[in-house]
């Protein structure tokens, strides 16, 4: 199955999954958030959403900034 | 002098509910290294602090850049980076989620080269994020008409520049700050983006502002933890001469002493 993770096409084997997806990746589970095709996903539904064919997933987290434009 | 103080230490900066004993804000970003911020940060006494949101790298693991800023600040996620109404709402609630936080810097940035905002995207993701329950502190021009549309949407402070992001230029305008101060006596007002030095910390403050945030001005100081000091003591300077009420200016002399009686 192929998904976008952050803009990037990635192949995942089996139907992971949010957190088990986040688990593979091995990144660490607090303070960041996903969006999965442009809707947050909270935290309590990362165990039962499932991901499936051409999902866009977002994972974020906290850099350092004031403001800006980039 | 006692009354001045005593006036101070009553008066917190309120926003979205919370009250803060320092009226300086400050960025993460520009830092030469994590020891340095946290050094900078201590000094400069502020409470409250920015960040950004970001996509996670996949390709290594990345520490929590949370983990070393200091715990007891209130953490204030921003939408820089985002150049439209939705990518900003998006980022905002990714922030909420991620920090459990309603507070939101909201940035809508018009133009890579002045980094202006783009007022009218601005105010509509203010719009849509109240709505949703955020604590909406938005960056725009420092025009009194956005201002007021800004607050009739619902946003808890108004974030108007002094000037572009990171030039420390200082004040440019400062009679639209002070005619902003006139017309809203009652909104929060805290002078984003454009101070360079203590003095602009300081003036922005003597026109009435209720705060400042900063970033570049500290970060690349040469000694960023001496400026931190620095712009924490002009910014209680600033505020205590606004509340002093500042003598008239005169275009002539006027004699602080006797004129009578002097030898002949």
């Amino acid at each position: 199955m192929r998904v976008f993770i952050n803009g990037e096409s990635k192949e995942i084997s089996g139907t992971p999954s949010l957190a088990e997806l986040i688990n593979q990746l091995d990144l660490p589970a607090t303070r960041i958030a996903i969006e999965l095709n442009r809707e947050v996903v909270r935290r309590n539904d990362w165990s039962s959403t499932i991901l499936q064919d051409d999902d866009r997933i977002e994972i974020v987290h906290f850099v350092g900034g004031g403001r800006g434009g980039d | 002098m006692k009354t001045a103080v005593a006036t101070a230490d009553r008066e917190k900066l309120i926003i979205g509910g919370r009250a803060f004993s320092s009226r300086l804000i400050i960025g993460t970003g520009k830092y030469r290294s994590h020891e340095e911020m946290r050094k900078a940060h201590d000094a400069s006494g502020a409470e409250m602090v920015t960040v950004a949101v970001r996509r996670v790298p996949l390709d290594r693991s990345s520490e929590s850049f949370l983990d070393y800023l200091n715990p007891a600040l209130q953490i204030l996620p921003n939408t820089a980076g985002c150049y439209s109404t939705e990518d900003a709402v998006r980022t905002a609630r990714l922030a909420r989620e991620a920090l459990q936080t309603d507070l939101v810097k909201l940035e809508v940035i018009g133009d890579q080269t002045t980094l202006f905002p783009d007022n009218e995207q601005t105010l509509e993701a203010a719009r849509i994020l109240v709505k949703e329950g955020f604590v909406v502190l938005p960056y725009f021009n420092d025009d009194l008409i956005m201002a007021k549309k800004l607050l009739d949407a619902g946003c808890a402070a108004i974030m108007p520049l002094a000037a572009p992001i990171g030039s420390g230029l200082g004040v440019q305008n400062p009679a639209n700050l002070r005619i902003m101060r006139e017309q809203l006596p009652d909104a929060t007002i805290i002078v984003d983006a454009g101070v360079g030095t203590a003095s602009d910390a300081a003036i922005a403050m003597e026109l009435g502002a209720d705060g400042v945030l900063m970033n570049t001005a500290i970060a690349e100081a040469e000694d960023p933890t001496k400026m931190a000091t620095a712009m924490k003591l002009a910014i209680e300077a600033g505020r205590l001469a606004y509340l002093a009420g500042r003598m008239p200016k005169r275009l002539y002399a006027s004699a602080s002493s006797p004129l009578e009686n002097v030898i002949k």
